[in-house]
């Protein structure tokens, strides 16, 4: 067996050159991760930590919004829209308080590189939140930050203390008569709430529920304010990006998506966890590097970027994992979270568990996707139990094509993404649970263990 | 009290002990202190209540109403809205298991299952010993470690059935017992204090466990041309230098029989044995 056979067939391009890991991967946030307290400011700091801020200072804020946008960073979040114009929406000089709001709710199922970054380098978010409120003339800055993961809110708070201490965050930082306060709030358990306009209605202590646009957060965001809410790599990025150059940044990636990014490999894959590289790396690089899926199996399906954007199988290795390269083979690059399946797991089990996943955090406020959601759950409970009919496929496309685009927000799309592509790749499976009047997968294989007594004995 | 309704409404709920409240009020103010508008304080103001009474009660809610002149419906609209407030009385330690779809199939479903069976309880019920609420958790940004179980919100990585077993033993039994990722655990009351913003002042709790986990090493070990550390479930042999050639062995432990094994896209994957546990 070949590694090729391994992940699938898959015609593969040539790729010309060294594929050495050293090559392909960038590490830039996850440079000095394996430092022993890489999470201090005195590591941050051996480590040109707190420099992009000092050049931020030295320039203009308008230049400042134009250096970012140059640079081409775009939203590592799900949406890539780009940071710089984001921040240059901000209206200037209208008297109100502007604020910066982080989205450190990850909860993407599937995507895990904020909390590790947040875990093991919580400095280059707050460098990046101060460079951020200087630009849009901010001086009250949040990050939200999800509440099941005390472990990276303790860092977040002694990583703050430091900031204070030393005179980034407060009263005129770093004598540039820039004032920034900075809050860490933690939230209750509500996947809604990365949706930002649910996460400002949070963050103001209502249920997060999100908001109906126009007014975008830009104009009226948080207490009515001009707001910009930034994902948390996003706004980690920019410290590098002012420290070493935009063009240094623009030589990694593509013209349109530039620069490095936190790949999160994670399933069946022989090394699951975090991979920085340039924009448009594949999966197929990523996997040969890390020793493939795991030993003796094969990649069956995979999530370019969470539960969220449609899911990929072995004829997408080589799509380029950039913003333009997932959107034109028909997904969404997303968070980048790579959750890769083997041939063991059911592909019935995989959505149906999402799709609860989505009912179960719909926050209600719109018909389609609170109803929607429930009756998908209902149908594909009966299919993969094998009470299922064939009209039951359609149906279930039927009311994924009532939630897409016709719900409030993104979870809505979200939810029908894994039942359009599921069907369209696997739709034997489907028509398998309901001729066989059961699933014909056994559990019991997919799981880390499954395969441990022959790899000891083999030991 | 009787517990007879009449359709009367319900009489406001009692208030804390003054010492109590007194000490919670002045706790309050710190957290309203942080919000340009009082009102965002409310979800801090719930985990601190928590952090009280190891619950969300009518107490509580009254409480925070009266710090943000708020009526109790409003307070109760939002504390029923997100899924860490509890409301009813709960177990020292909250034992969640991840059952989203990556740590289901990786054998989160394996776990909680067990999890149920050994400790005599259903999701979102407490032992008798009043030590461990159980629930199912959803995807908790750990997918590299899966399968992941967070008890008051600590990270336990890379879980199986006897790992797990042997984590809520501990904890009935009532010794330290520390996560993977994260600091020794304390109580759910006094985790919920931390969430409502008053940092962690225990001794080398932000240090503990150390850097970054092994999972968000590996990249950054392969691009300094270090050889990845072998996962914790699946020890590999050595990462492939080059490229393998079609037909060349490939040095995998896989104990199906390769020509009809499920590895083989002409061969749909199906139960072929009964493995694992």
């Amino acid at each position: 067996m070949t590694l090729s056979t391994e992940y699938g067939g898959g015609s593969r391009p040539q790729v010309g050159g060294d594929g050495s890991p050293e090559k392909l991967l960038a590490p830039v946030l996850t440079a000095f991760w394996d430092e022993p307290e890489s999470w201090t400011l005195a590591t941050y700091r051996r480590h040109d930590g707190y420099e992009g801020l000092r050049k931020a200072l030295a320039m203009s804020p308008d230049d400042l919004i134009a250096y970012v946008k140059d640079s081409g960073l775009r939203g590592r979040g799900g949406a890539g829209f780009p940071t710089g114009m984001k921040w240059q929406f901000i209206p200037q000089g209208d008297g109100k308080p502007h604020y910066l709001v982080v989205n450190a709710d990850e909860s993407e199922p599937g995507t895990c590189k904020d909390i590790p970054l947040l875990f093991a380098n919580p400095h280059s978010l707050i460098e990046g939140i101060v460079i951020a409120c200087y630009a849009i003339r901010s001086s009250h800055a949040f990050i939200y930050l999800r509440g099941e993961v005390v472990p990276v809110l303790r860092r977040l708070h002694e990583a703050v203390r430091e900031a204070y201490e030393a005179g980034y965050l407060g009263k005129d930082i770093l004598g540039s008569g820039l004032d920034l306060e900075l809050t860490v709030h933690a939230g209750a358990g509500a996947y809604i709430c990365g949706e930002e306009t649910a996460l400002l209605d949070s963050l103001e202590g209502r249920r997060g529920q999100p908001r109906l646009r126009p007014p975008f957060p830009a104009v009226a965001g948080l207490y009515a304010c001009p707001t910009v809410v930034n994902n948390v790599e996003s706004i980690a990025s920019v410290p590098a990006i002012l420290n070493k150059g935009k063009d240094w940044f623009r030589s990694m990636g593509s013209e349109k998506s530039p620069g490095f990014t936190l790949y999160s490999l994670s399933g069946h894959v022989a090394s699951p966890g975090q991979y920085e590289a340039p924009l448009g790396i594949t999966l197929r690089q990523l996997l040969d590097m890390s020793g493939g899926m795991r030993p003796g199996h094969r990649l069956k399906f995979w999530t370019p970027g969470g539960s969220s954007t449609p899911m990929f199988t072995d004829e997408h290795l080589d799509v380029p994992l950039d913003y333009e390269g997932v959107g034109a083979a028909g997904s969404m690059l997303g968070t980048k979270a790579l959750q890769c399946f083997d041939e063991t797991t059911c592909v019935v089990r995989a959505v149906t568990r999402w799709t609860e996943f989505y009912a179960h955090e719909s926050c209600g406020k719109c018909t389609p996707c609170r109803e929607g959601t429930y009756w998908l759950v209902q149908l594909l409970r009966d299919i993969e139990a094998g009470k299922g009919v064939m009209s039951d496929l359609d149906k279930l496309n039927d009311i994924a094509d009532n939630i897409n685009g016709k719900s409030f927000c993104a979870l809505g799309d979200g939810a029908a993404s894994p039942i359009f592509s599921s069907l369209k790749y696997f739709r034997d499976e489907y028509e398998q649970h309901i001729t066989g009047k059961g699933c014909p997968f056994d559990p019991a294989r997919s799981t880390a263990w499954a395969d441990r007594h022959t790899t000891e004995v083999s030991a | 009290m009787t517990d007879v309704s009449l359709g009367m409404p319900q009489l406001p709920a009692p208030d804390y002990p003054a010492d109590v409240r007194a000490r919670l009020e002045a706790d309050a103010k710190e957290i309203i202190a942080r919000y340009p508008g009082s009102r965002s304080a409310l979800l801090p103001l719930l985990h601190l209540v928590q952090s009280q009474e190891g619950h969300v009660t009518r107490t509580g809610m009254q409480f925070c109403a009266d710090m943000l002149d708020l009526t109790t419906a409003e307070v109760t609209a939002v504390a029923t809205f997100y899924t860490m407030y509890r409301r009813k009385p709960s177990g020292e330690y909250q034992v969640g298991v991840c059952t989203n779809t990556l740590c289901a199939v990786m054998g989160g479903d394996a776990i909680f299952e067990e999890l149920k069976e050994h400790l005599g309880v259903g999701n979102n019920e407490t032992t008798e010993d009043g030590r461990i609420t159980l629930e199912h958790i959803e995807c908790n940004a750990a997918c590299d470690f899966a399968p992941v179980v967070m008890v008051n919100w600590e990270f336990f990585d890379n879980q199986t059935p006897e790992s797990a077993k042997k984590l809520v033993d501990d904890l009935r039994a009532g010794g330290q017992v520390s996560p993977t990722r994260g600091a020794p655990l304390c109580t759910y009351k006094e985790t919920a204090r931390i969430l409502a913003g008053f940092p962690d002042e225990r001794p080398g709790v932000v240090e503990a466990s150390g850097g970054a986990g092994p999972a968000s090493l590996i990249g950054l070990r392969l691009a300094k041309g270090e050889t990845a550390p072998a996962r914790v479930v699946h020890p590999r042999g050595e990462a492939p230098q080059d490229r393998p050639q079609p037909g060349s062995e490939h040095l995998s432990s896989h104990d199906a029989p390769q020509k009809t094994s499920a590895s083989d896209p002409e061969n749909p994957a199906g139960p072929v044995a009964e493995e694992g546990e």
